[in-house]
Parts: C-alpha cells; structure tokens; sequence
C-alpha cells in the first residue's frame, strides 16, 4: 500500500494537495453553527447531479411525451419515485442550504476584504444555480412548468430592442415549445452543471487562498506561531471534516423526513399546479413561481407606474435584476470598520433584521395575489430591500462599533 | 538568433495582434452556435393561418382557438358592452388605440374590430405573456372592486383590460391586447392569421 502511495505521489502530487487542503489546512478554531452550509451546499450539488444522472435514463425532452415520461418514473420505473423526490426536494434544499450560507457572509461580513473576489464568485454560482433550477422546472412540462418559463422568458421582451429577437432566441420559437424545451434540457442536463461544478471548483480555491473568515471577523494569519502556523486555525481534517460529519447526519435526517413524508410540502416545494400537463389556452389561476424565487418576483411585480417615459414593465424588470446585482456590491457597500456582526453597532443591526424581514415578506407576497394592500406592502418591502443596499455606505460608517479582539473568542 | 535584449514592445504588440485575431475566429466559430438557437424553419412555417367558425357564438360567449402557439379569443358582444366603452376611455392608457403594432390599421376604432360586435385578440396579456382571466361580467368582484364594467383580468401580475382589449392605467401592462390579423371568409367563418382584403 505504502509502496503504491509512493508510486502515484510520485507522479501525482497527491499528499501535497491533501495537505495543503485538509490536513495542514487551518481553519479559525471558532467556527459555529453557521459554518456548515457551506460543507451541506457540496452535498446537494453531488446529490442533484447523481439522482439527475438517473433521472435522465428515463426522462423525454419532449413536448408530447416529457409529463407522461415524470409519470412513468413515478409509477413504473423501479424507486423512481424516490429518485425523483430526492432531486425534487434537493433542488429546495439547495436553496435553503445556499440562502443561509449566504446569510452567513452578511452576519459576519465574509464578503469583505481580502474575500471580495470569493464572494464574486459565489453570487455568479447563486446566479448559474438560479438559471439552473428555472430550466429544470420547465421540464415536467406542467401547467406551471409551462406558464412560468412563458412569463420569465418574457421579461428579456421587455429589453429594449434587441428584447423581442432576444426572447425567440431563448425559446426557439414564437412561444414557449418543443424546442425550448429540448433546449432547456440540455441547459439543465450539461451545460449549467458543468458550469457549476467549474465555478464551486474556483470558489474552493479562491477560499483557500484567503482562508475562512470566522464568527469574530477578524484574521487569524495575522497571529501565527514559531512554527508559522496560525495560533488560532486548526487543521480542517480531522477537526472539521468531523464536525461537518454532524451537520450531514442532521441535514440528512431533514432531508429524509420531507422526502418521505410531505414531497411536496403542502405545495411549497412542488406546486399543485404543475400536476397538471401543460395547456397553451390556459393561463393557471395563479402563477406562482418556486417559494426561492418569490421575493424577486414580487419585486417585479411591485413596479405599477410608469415613469420616466419608460413603462412599468421595463421598471419591474429593471428592479428585479437590480436586486441581484446589489448583492454583487456588497464587499464596497460596507464601510465599517469592523466585519463580525459581533462588533457592529444598532444600526447595522437594525438594518440587517429589517432587511431579513423585508425579505421574508416579499418572499411571502411573491405567492399570493398581487392588488390592493399586498401591492402596497410589497412595494413598500420593495424600497426596505434596497434601502438596506443603498444606504449601507452611510449607516456602517456612522455606526457606533465596539472593538475587535486581538485573538478568536 | 541574437542575444540582443527582448523589445518588449514588439512582442507585447504581436501578442495582442495574435489575441485580436483569435478572437475574431472565435466569434465566427460561436455565430453557427447562436444561430442554430433561433427559431428554425420548420417553427417559422407553423405560423399557418387558422379558420373559426363562428355561426354558434351567442353573444356574450367567448371562443378560443389557438394561432400559433396562442390562445385568439373571439367575443360576441352584446350592444350593452359596445354601449359602455366610450365611458372607459379616462381610465384606460391607450383609449384610442395609438400604438400602432398592438393592431392592424383595420382594428384602430373605438370597438377595435372589424365588426363592431366581434371582438377578436390575442389572449395574452401585453406584460409578461399569462392568459388574463375572462371577468366579462359587469359588477361587484372580490379582486376588481364593486363597479367593475366588465373585461379581462391577469392573475398573474394585475393587469386589467376592458372588453375592447384595452389597458387601464396604473397597471403593469404597458399596451392593449393585440389584435391578431383576421378577415372574414363569409358571415359565419373568420380567419386569422390573414389581413382584410383590400386593407392592410
């Protein structure tokens, strides 16, 4: 055994990349709860790819034979049913596992330098995530499935322009059909994944090039010992592959538990709706998109007036894609001098719950009828959401902060 | 080969030279790529036009058929309908139907139809492409308000159109309906998808 370790170490630098990114990899000693979806998000991408592996065996990309094809893994293709709700219910997961990760970077202030660029990186891999799960939904060919992908693709209409040649050139075709579908498929299968896999590859190595940030904000390579080692990192193997072991074993038994038990958690995760084949001449009652992509939704449907000579439409696209590139802004946005939301004063404090909270009611509105007091509070939430963005250079600077310790705590 | 110093200069103006060509490969590599993704033949040739009979259409009854790919609504509408438009006109964006693409020229009236009675537009609403709602009814509606006058409405975004297919203000649909090009084979049949004789 030692002998062929030697052989490939030889030829490959196998224990070099082992060291360098587990076992002599120190991690700040005070990693807390927050620290795991990182480590979980891992998980689910290698989980969606395995059981969409699978789902492709018996899957058609085709308009007349894909709602029935979901059907047959459901019914006739042996644990298909528990495939498919594996991947169902990951794709939610996903989401969950990813807005707490990022949540994470907000409480304390991992987008800030020297992890700018880490951060970049993330929010292109949340926009390729958010691109995936819109093609994959298309694929069941329901009537959600069908309405959804018709309004969305729409949005690039509202460019103008190029808009209207833009949107035949997504779709293929004059309206959402075989070959947007049959497109989307290949999207969701291969293209988007291989981007993913890229990007989560790039976003570990510029990790590793900073090294994490921790719940006190403050950098551990600036005390190191004799040895050179950072006095408060610990080495990530065996101390957190072991912790993260913890975070799987629960995660897991979530997981399963809505996996089981309530696939489509009352609708949240697979709408009613989309059980249902595609019908071209009927609009369902309510378009609704996935709970991940709601508040962004309502965001774009909280733009009512026109203004600036420019229509409501383009003003409630224009928000909707604003309110993603905001995020990439972050690391400038925040001039405080501390990172941890530890040190932070009440108004950055006050600002986050309010955002959160903003965030949450979008999320909840984007489900719900749009007119009369849910337009208003939508709008309202609207302006909190960018408020928090856009006033932030302000706030942290003004903020009252404590000071940072020297050391970990 | 001489051992002269490196001209930086050169070499750093060949280099970009190099790239700027390279790149201009890629981009006619990348062009059969991008194109392939536009609507292919055999999608253009489905725009075929499509025939409604529409002897049985009571009025006040709506029909839908599909052109392609879309759902065209034809509505007979009672003189009680056509009476009530006018008075709309204050609260719709485009009363007069001055957007020139959302019909052909044979549509720019008050009915926005060819027979005032018939209405005949595209079931898609001008925002982000839902099928509105068929609220023809006038009167109390839990969403519309107590004095609704009848028309369409998009569940999807709240989008409100009266029953010429026309927008309100204030909602997040810039332009009316579109009417689809149609023209009348006899009394009884419309065809959509081919303009008016003698129109257009």
């Amino acid at each position: 055994m030692q002998k062929l370790l030697t052989w490939v170490d030889e030829r490959f630098p196998l224990i070099k990349v082992w060291d360098e990114h587990l076992a002599k990899y120190y991690a700040p000693k005070n990693f807390n709860f927050w620290y795991y979806f990182g480590s979980l998000a891992l998980l689910v991408l290698v989980m969606q790819i395995v059981t969409g592996i699978f789902l492709t065996m018996h899957y058609k990309p085709d308009t007349q034979l894909a709602f029935a094809s979901v059907e047959y893994i459901m019914r006739d293709v042996d644990w298909g049913w528990l495939i498919r709700y594996m991947h169902s219910t990951g794709s939610s997961m996903f989401f969950i596992v990813v807005y707490l990760h990022m949540l994470r970077a907000m409480l304390y202030g991992s987008y800030r330098g020297p992890r700018e660029l880490l951060w970049l990186i993330g929010m292109v891999i949340f926009v390729a995530l958010m691109a995936e799960a819109f093609m994959g939904y298309l694929l069941p060919w329901g009537n959600m499935s069908y309405w959804g992908a018709q309004v969305i693709i729409s949005l690039f209409d509202a460019i103008p322009g190029i808009g209207p040649v833009l949107a035949e050139w997504i779709r293929g075709d004059f309206v959402v059909s075989d070959a947007t579908l049959n497109r989307f498929f290949a999207f969701h299968v291969i293209a988007i994944p291989l981007v993913l896999v890229i990007l989560v590859f790039v976003h570990l190595v510029a990790l590793h090039k900073v090294g994490s940030n921790n719940p006190d904000g403050i950098e551990i390579k600036k005390k190191k010992g004799a040895d050179g080692i950072p006095l408060d990192g610990i080495p990530f193997h065996p101390y957190y592959t072991v912790k993260d072991i913890v975070g799987v074993t629960v995660f897991l038994m979530v997981f399963a538990a809505i996996m089981f038990f309530a696939p489509e958690l009352g609708g949240w995760f697979l709408e009613h709706d989309n059980f249902v084949p595609a019908n071209i001449l009927q609009t369902p009652p309510e378009i609704v998109p996935l709970w991940y992509f709601t508040p962004y939704y309502s965001i774009l449907r909280a733009n009512v007036w026109n203004f600036l000579w420019v229509d409501a439409k383009i003003w409630g696209v224009l928000f909707m894609a604003l309110s993603l590139v905001v995020f990439f802004l972050l690391p400038w946005l925040d001039r405080s001098p501390v990172k941890s939301i530890r040190y932070r004063g009440w108004m950055y404090k006050t600002a986050l719950a309010i955002f959160i909270v903003a965030f949450l009611i979008l999320g909840w509105l984007g489900t719900q009828p749009a007119a009369g007091l849910n337009l208003i509070v939508a709008q309202i939430c609207t302006l909190l959401y960018f408020a928090f963005f856009a006033l932030m250079p302000i706030y942290t600077k003004y903020d009252k902060t404590k000071p940072e310790p020297e050391r970990v705590s | 080969m001489s051992n002269d110093v490196v001209d930086r200069s050169k070499r750093r103006f060949l280099t970009a030279v190099t790239s700027g060509v390279g790149a201009v490969g890629v981009v006619f590599a990348a062009t059969p790529f991008v194109l392939s993704m536009m609507p292919s033949a055999r999608a253009k040739a489905a725009g075929a036009p499509v025939e409604a009979d529409i002897s049985k259409l009571e009025v006040g009854q709506l029909l839908t058929v599909e052109w392609r790919g879309k759902p065209v609504w034809i509505l007979r509408r009672s003189p009680d309908m056509l009476k009530a438009l006018p008075n709309l006109d204050k609260q719709l964006a485009d009363p007069a139907s001055k957007v020139v693409d959302q019909q052909p020229t044979y549509a720019q009236n008050p009915t926005r139809s060819v027979k005032p009675e018939l209405l005949v537009v595209v079931g898609i609403c001008t925002h982000l492409g839902c099928s509105p709602v068929k609220k023809l009814e006038p009167g109390s509606d839990a969403i519309l308000g107590h004095d609704w006058p009848g028309g369409f409405f998009c569940p999807c975004h709240g989008s409100k159109f009266d029953l010429a297919g026309r927008v309100y203000k204030n909602v997040p649909a810039p332009t009316n309906l579109v009417v689809p090009p149609y023209s009348y084979l006899s009394d009884t049949r419309i065809l959509i998808g081919v303009d008016q004789k003698g129109a257009a």
